[in-house]
């Protein structure tokens, strides 16, 4: 149990000018599920790293429970790490992978070994307990990896994208098992992953970083329902997001003929908005198909048997636009057909900045 | 995948040229040991006469070579020698070499690819040239009739090798799997001695292989440098060359009984490094 507090964190690689992590604030309650979410490069394993103390903080402090940790060497900060390609010793056994950190720690042997079997028990791996790693699935590396990190009973458990080695199906099962572990041990855990249905499901709360710089930290529900930015709008949801580029014209937000419905909240946060550029958002879940509305042609239909994307190009502003809709799996269209489309949820609108308008 | 892997047509034919290539290149590299080893057991009169694969075999020039004529150097003294001068310099040698390699790798210190250079550049320097300066520095800290001036030698020799190897080898080991340990709380030792260590173990192997095999049959700097006290094998197997009689048998005896310790010792290293191999992957 422990907090974890990122204060203006930086980190500039040698020979880079641009800031890997930039000025990150975040704080991590005890107990919590953190994960650490964005695209490729944008500095979720290098913030992840300063905090494991393998990476030095160029600027700001990092501090576990209070104790300013920043200078510390890994040895010393009492925490646990979850490698992507699960960094076993490849001479050990499973129990004396599992057993390492232990030994380091002078724990008596008698001693070690219950919790190695204890938690080898926890993960269903006692059948494994004398085979190298080498000999193991990849499934089951996993969990020896991630059995490594519990024996130890950190205060922090740090996992770098620990499952993306695994196949569809069984990531989305330990994904679950991984969640629930998590919740019955309580140890505080910054996940990170570029995945963002993963970072949904298991995050108590999720921070979106891009380029360095930290976008958002919401609970799933709110990033979903309220994207800070058109940034984090685009990249919550899968799929992604319609966004449309569009123009205030006569303070209204409109598509062609077509006015897009805004709340009075919204509305009146935008008739204190400077520019005329905008960008309106809505979900695929949030358009439908109606008898009237914004008249398109069917370019593409993915039919997953649940539910339907229909992707529409719709007239906007002279330019052509792809909706993305989302129907139920019996829709009758058919490529190269006319539909029309109308809103049916919320409307985010974001300003030339990029900001959220509400 | 066993249907990939099995050569087929036009493959099957460039596999079995290679294989057949392959065999005759060994075949050529080890036909003059196989003639020495089997001259060895000749007769001076049938090693010296025309050649011939089946003779009357004979202990004798083994008998004759490794009897010590009195006031000469005797076999069983020389290798002694050698061993002694090769173990020990192998030895230091690999016990600078996997610090230096760590420091040039794992943690590399500033300005490491100097150092790096400066290893390999003292190899430019042709042994010939430097053989005068180095006599006359052995000469003043009276070293030319002991066994230390080539352990000396011999390990500024391999030094530089090993250090590169070395070097190659450290650098396969996954910076995850230290970082692992690190974090796991291992101090410096025990990461190297529970983990770098174990991983390039066949490395180690090789490199002191190879530091073995180049010291035990070093010549030139043993013929030299020394007078008294320091001989090695090669100096021994050349003794038996004999100006005035025949000695083609008995120099094959002899230098088959210098080329077994480097067998052995081959022998044992591979399977050590097979073992290392086959411990696996980091995956
Ligand atoms: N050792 C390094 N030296 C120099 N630059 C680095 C180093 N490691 C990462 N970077 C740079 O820092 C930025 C952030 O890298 P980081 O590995 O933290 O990204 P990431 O979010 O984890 O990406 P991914 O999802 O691909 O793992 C990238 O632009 C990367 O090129
Ligand atoms: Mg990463």
């Amino acid at each position: 149990m422990a907090v974890v507090e990122y204060k203006d964190v930086s980190r500039i690689y040698p020979g880079s000018e641009i800031p890997a992590v930039n000025t990150l604030n975040l704080t991590v309650a005890s107990g919590e599920l953190l994960v650490l979410v964005g695209p490729s490069g944008s500095g979720k394993s290098t913030a992840l790293r300063m905090l494991a103390g393998l990476e030095p903080a160029n600027e700001g402090s990092i501090h576990i429970d209070g104790a300013d940790v920043t200078d510390f060497e890994p040895q010393q900060r009492d925490i646990a790490m979850v490698f992507q390609n699960y960094a076993l010793y490849p001479q050990m056994t499973v129990a004396g992978n599992m057993g390492f950190a232990l030994k380091q720690r002078k724990v008596p042997k008698a001693e070690r070994e219950a919790k190695v079997l204890e938690a080898a028990r926890i993960l269903d791996l006692e059948p494994y307990l004398d085979r190298k790693p080498k000999n193991l699935s990849g499934g089951q590396r996993q969990r020896v990896a991630m059995g490594r990190a519990i024996v130890r009973e950190p205060k922090v458990f740090l996992m770098d994208e620990p499952l993306s080695n695994l196949d569809a199906k069984l990531r989305v099962q330990t994904r679950a098992e991984l969640a629930d572990l998590q919740a019955r041990l309580g140890v505080t855990t910054v996940y990170v992953t570029h995945d963002q249905v993963e970072a949904m499901t298991m995050g108590h709360r999720v921070a979106v970083l891009k380029d360095g710089f930290l976008q958002q930290v919401d609970a799933p529900k709110e990033l979903y329902h309220r994207p800070a930015n058109r940034f984090v709008a685009g990249f919550i949801g899968s799929p992604a997001m319609n966004l449309i580029p569009t123009d205030r014209i006569d303070g209204k937000v409109t598509f062609g003929s077509f006015q897009v419905p805004l709340d009075a909240q919204t509305e009146k946060a935008l008739a204190s908005q400077p520019g005329v550029a905008f960008t309106v958002g809505i979900r695929p879940e949030h358009l439908q198909l109606v008898t009237s509305g914004i008249p398109g042609e069917v370019k593409l239909l993915e039919e997953l048997g649940s539910e339907s994307y229909i992707h529409v190009q719709v007239q906007h502003e002279d330019r052509d636009q792809i909706l993305v809709v989302r129907t139920d799996g019996d829709a009758t269209v058919s490529r190269g057909s006319t539909v029309n489309v109308g809103f049916n949820g919320p409307v985010h609108l974001f300003g030339e900045d990029g900001l959220r308008i509400e | 995948m066993a249907d990939f892997a099995k050569p087929k047509g036009k493959g099957r034919f460039t596999s079995l040229a290679f294989t057949s290539l392959t065999w005759l290149l060994a075949g050529i590299f080890f036909f003059p040991i196989f003639w020495m080893f089997i001259s060895g057991f000749k007769s001076e009169l049938d090693a010296n006469g025309a050649p011939k694969l089946f003779f009357e075999p004979t202990l004798e020039q083994y008998r004759i070579v490794t009897e010590t004529p009195p006031g000469q150097l005797g076999f069983w003294e020389a290798t002694t020698n050698s061993f002694i001068i090769v173990i020990v310099s192998t030895l230091i040698v690999m016990m600078l070499a996997v610090p230096t390699a760590y420091a040039l790798t794992i943690r590399p210190v500033g300005k490491w690819m100097e150092y790096l250079f400066f290893f390999i550049s003292t190899k430019f320097l042709p042994i010939v040239a430097s053989i005068l300066p180095i006599y006359i520095l052995a000469k003043h800290f009276d070293l030319l009739s002991s066994r230390r001036l080539l352990i000396i030698l011999y390990m500024s020799m391999n030094l530089p090798l090993a250090i590169w190897m070395l070097r190659s080898f450290f650098q396969e080991v996954p910076r995850e799997l230290i970082e692992a340990a690190e974090i796991d709380g291992a101090n410096l030792r025990s990461q190297m001695v529970s983990v770098i260590l174990p991983i390039v173990a066949p490395g180690l192997a090789a490199t002191a292989l190879l530091c073995f095999i180049f010291a035990w049959n070093e010549y030139f700097l043993a013929v030299q440098l020394n007078t008294t006290g320091g001989e090695t094998v090669p100096i021994w197997a050349s003794s038996v060359v004999d100006e005035r009689g025949q000695f083609l048998a008995k120099l094959s005896a002899a230098s088959t009984l210098a080329t077994l310790p480097v067998i052995v010792a081959g022998w044992v290293a591979q399977k050590r490094m097979i073992r290392g191999l086959a411990m696996g992957a980091i995956k």
